[in-house]
């Protein structure tokens, strides 16, 4: 057991400040714990979000020692020995109240991109066919938790706060789930490229960094649909082809 | 005079899991306008823990497969005690709605043909469990939260319910608040359906999200509602033990339908020392037989390993009590070993078990593919919960619906792996559909304005009380009650602990009327703990009482002081109500009788 100081955000009237907690650390505990136990022993108020602690769900995402992480899987011996841990909300949302931000813009933006749509069964009984082969990287995308890491990371949203302009790197791995899927029949490259803003995302891989399922956000999903984009819109023999036959 | 805001919809479903999201498209589909009161944010309730698959006779893998058998196997495995109706409902609708959510979007694991592929588990007689590698929960989560946003639902995010709210013995709404602010909402609905799921947190050792607090089931039982086999809890047999703070999050049952075994620290397999008797003429007594099954040897009989959870759970208790257990006091649960068997077994194990790998590696350090882990039961499953009718999923309340965790009987005595997901599918369906018409053919109720203001000021009560000497601290009181009912309402159950559970549950509502929080109505933890340890009390009580009554072992319920099955007890179900004085009656209540042509091929499939 050792004892460990913490400075944790507070919202107040002013605002918000850190404030410090001590509590008493034990073996494989990971930061959410630690936050509980103070929960429990100190602030009751104390508002954090979560609901797995399995890494699962993607609820309890914050910023540790200024790194997004999910607290649930940032396990204490990790912590650098000696020095206080810093745990503050989301940067790119904004704060309802400690621990707690505001994503809600996340499910806005979702709606509005185009849902899935198969094309005809395969079969008479109505089911399709698809091989292993061709879902892998579909599977890749859908291991997304939504803990909205990605999106507190990206510079476009957390410095430039173009929420409304840029759908950010969830909605980009949404939208590859959608577009790379076997059986789907829609086009949403026009999308992508006038109301989802994919033109912001300049591969700086920030998001694919933090992503705690591993996902490989720029390479695998903007990369490819930044290509779609430009195949479709920027190929110059196209759009000689599209001005002649207008 | 209260304020809140007051909310109109034909159909209210509390409860954002696979079962609520499923009824709520349903509802809607079927012209009603619906409301989603979701606890925590759309998209991560308990649901999305889910791992193995999903249990359907699709028949994808194993051509004998088809309802008939689905159906003998989910009443072998709870132990004839089940709803015959429900049980006979889900098998033959599991593998329709599981081709539904291919239709809106889900990628399933497939076979070689490109259909969708199936895994073996526990008590199924064949591959049956369709899945997404071990995250099978969250694709179909995903699945029906991206098709219900574009459906006509007004989803209610971190908000929760207090109470339900009756114009005289009907169900007309429910009364509630919002996480963010702790502004107080009316929902007024003619159809309300229950789907919060279960209550694991009411114990210490758990695999349950934080929302599992049985919150529905009180809400249900307070509104007048039956619930019956809330003695059968089921314990997962593979929790981790080991770091003390992951104690209780699981590990999938698809690590044994994968080739996993389970050893003693002798390196003894000793699942296969004792098979009960109703299992033996399906499992082998082999160790390579059983590890052919697995690969898919059609004419291979399953390891003892692939039994049903409750005899799984009692057997490594077994051994960990006679002192044969792992370091941390668990058994050894080792998928590695499989290297001796086939040549790229680390990759083969990540790419099946990929979750599994990522949480041994993050929170325990151990690398699945090189050594054995560390395992014992966790709280998992409630089998019980509140009576519904099998087709309509009407519980005996009017207005009053309840379908997946939070409903009974479809499980009987006992779970099998695989049709909790199904059973959420199916029934989750029907309680929209029957919602739905009986919203339409019904008038509105009325909302008497002094139910309202007692709950609210009940709600309030703990700010009045922030300040006074001897106040309780909710999370303490919350903690002891899992302490207790750990140790008191467990795998292994005598009268005395029971006694004495109850007694405790008693102190614990004392407590727990003195608890008192801090701080304002925003986002305030310690107050809305204060307010759900009613529920959970609620629901620990039930549990502790209908245990009591079951004088006999069957299914996910041991009583040391009856350890073997009764004939009079075969016949019944356990029933719990509210009386007219507020306190819990507990009946024993005759089973209804099987449909002959049901019971017939119970006995052709022995």
């Amino acid at each position: 057991m050792a004892s460990v100081l913490f400075n944790i955000w507070r919202t107040n009237s002013a605002g918000g400040e850190f404030q410090e907690y001590k509590t008493e650390i034990s073996e494989g505990m990971v930061v959410l714990d630690a936050v509980h136990q103070i929960q429990a022993e100190h602030a009751n108020d104390l508002a954090v979000r979560w609901n797995c602690k399995a890494g699962k769900c993607g609820s309890c995402s914050a910023e540790i020692n200024g790194h997004p992480k999910l607290m649930c899987m940032t396990r204490m011996s990790d912590m650098p020995e000696g020095k206080p841990v810093t745990i503050q909300p989301l940067k790119a949302f904004p704060v309802i109240k400690d621990l707690v931000t505001d994503v809600s813009i996340n499910y806005r933006v979702k709606k509005r991109i185009k849902k899935f749509n198969p094309r005809p069964p395969d079969a008479a009984d109505g089911t399709w066919r698809m091989s292993q082969g061709d879902i892998d990287r579909v599977q890749e995308f859908r291991k997304c938790i939504e803990c909205f890491l990605c999106q507190d990371v990206c510079h476009v949203l957390r410095e430039h706060h173009l929420h409304e302009k840029f759908a950010g790197p969830r909605h980009m791995v949404y939208t590859a789930a959608l577009e790379m899927h076997p059986l789907d029949i829609e086009d949403r490259t026009g999308d992508l490229k006038d109301n989802n803003g994919i033109g912001f995302c300049n591969i700086t891989k920030c998001c694919t960094t933090v992503c705690p399922e591993n996902i490989h956000i720029t390479d695998n999903a903007i990369i490819p649909l930044k290509e779609r984009v430009a195949d479709k819109f920027y190929d110059p023999i196209k759009k000689l082809f599209r001005i002649f036959s207008k | 005079m209260t304020s809140y805001e007051t909310y109109h919809h034909d159909v209210l479903v509390i409860g954002s899991g696979g079962a609520g999201l499923r009824a709520a498209i349903e509802a809607s589909q079927a012209g009603a306008t619906v409301a989603v009161i979701c606890r925590s944010l759309l998209g991560k309730a308990h649901t999305v823990m889910a791992e193995g698959g999903v249990a359907a006779a699709l028949a994808n893998v194993d051509d004998r497969d088809g309802w008939k058998v689905h159906f003998t196997d989910t009443m072998r495995g709870g132990q004839y005690l089940n709803n015959w109706r429900m049980a006979e409902l889900h098998a033959k609708e599991a593998p329709d709605r599981v081709r539904e959510l291919e239709a809106w979007g889900a990628v399933f694991d497939r076979t070689e043909d490109g259909r969708i592929l199936q895994r073996n588990f526990g008590g199924h007689k064949y591959p049956r469990l369709a899945h997404v590698g071990d995250r099978t929960g969250l694709e179909m989560i995903r699945t029906l939260q991206d098709f219900a946003i574009h459906q006509q639902i007004d989803f209610y995010q971190e908000h929760t319910v207090v109470s339900l709210l009756k114009d005289g013995d009907r169900v007309v709404g429910a009364f509630g608040y919002d996480r963010e602010k702790g502004l107080f909402k009316v929902f007024h609905a003619n159809a309300v359906i229950i789907a919060t799921g279960g209550m694991g947190k009411i114990y210490k050792i758990s695999s349950n999200s934080w929302d599992c607090t049985g919150g529905g089931i009180s809400l249900a039982y307070h509104a007048g509602a039956e619930l019956i086999d809330m003695e059968f809890v089921q314990f997962h047999p593979t929790g981790m033990v080991w770091p003390p703070s992951v104690r209780g999050l699981l590990i999938t049952e698809g690590v044994r339908g994968e080739g996993g075994v389970l050893r003693n620290n002798k390196g003894r397999r000793f699942m296969f020392d004792d098979i009960p008797d109703l299992y033996k003429a399906q499992t082998s007594t082999d160790e390579e037989e059983g590890w052919r099954y697995t690969q898919g040897d059609k004419n291979a009989k399953r390891p003892p390993e692939l039994l049903t959870r409750d005899h799984v759970a009692r057997c490594i208790t077994r051994e960990i009590k006679e002192g044969r257990g792992s370091p941390h006091g668990g058994v050894f649960l080792d998928i590695a070993w499989i290297k001796e068997k086939i040549s790229n077994a680390p990759e083969h194990i990540k790419r099946k078990l990929p979750s599994m790998y990522h949480q041994f590696k993050e929170l325990a350090g151990v690398d699945i593919t090189k050594e054995p882990m560390e395992v014992g039961p966790t709280t998992h499953y409630i089998m019980g919960g509140v009576r519904v009718d099998a087709d309509t999923q009407m519980t005996s309340i009017s207005g009053l619906f309840a379908a997946g965790e939070c409903a009974a009987g479809l499980h009987g005595a006992n779970r099998l792996g695989g049709n909790s997901l199904s059973d959420l599918l199916v029934f989750g369906k029907r309680a929209g559909e029957h919602a739905a018409q009986f919203a339409r053919e019904t008038s509105h109720g009325a909302v008497d304005e002094k139910q309202i203001a007692a709950i609210s000021s009940w709600v309030l009560s703990p700010f009045d009380r922030s300040d006074a000497a001897g106040a309780e601290n909710p999370f303490e009181i919350q903690s002891d009650l899992q302490e207790e009912m750990q140790k008191l309402v467990g795998i292994v159950r005598t009268e005395a602990e029971l006694t004495d559970a109850i007694d405790k549950i008693r102190e614990f509502e004392s407590r727990a009327a003195n608890a008192g929080c801090g701080g304002n109505r925003g986002y305030n933890p310690g107050w809305h703990t204060a307010i759900e340890l009613k529920h959970m009390l609620t629901v620990a009580e039930a549990i502790a009482r209908a245990a009591r009554e079951r004088k006999e072992s069957r299914g996910g319920h041991f009583r040391e002081d009856f350890p073997a099955k009764s004939d009079a007890f075969s016949a019944v179900n356990i029933s719990i109500q509210k009386n007219e004085h507020g306190e819990m009656d507990v009946r024993q209540i005759p089973k209804t009788k099987i449909r002959e042509d049901l019971q017939q091929l119970i006995e052709e499939m022995k």
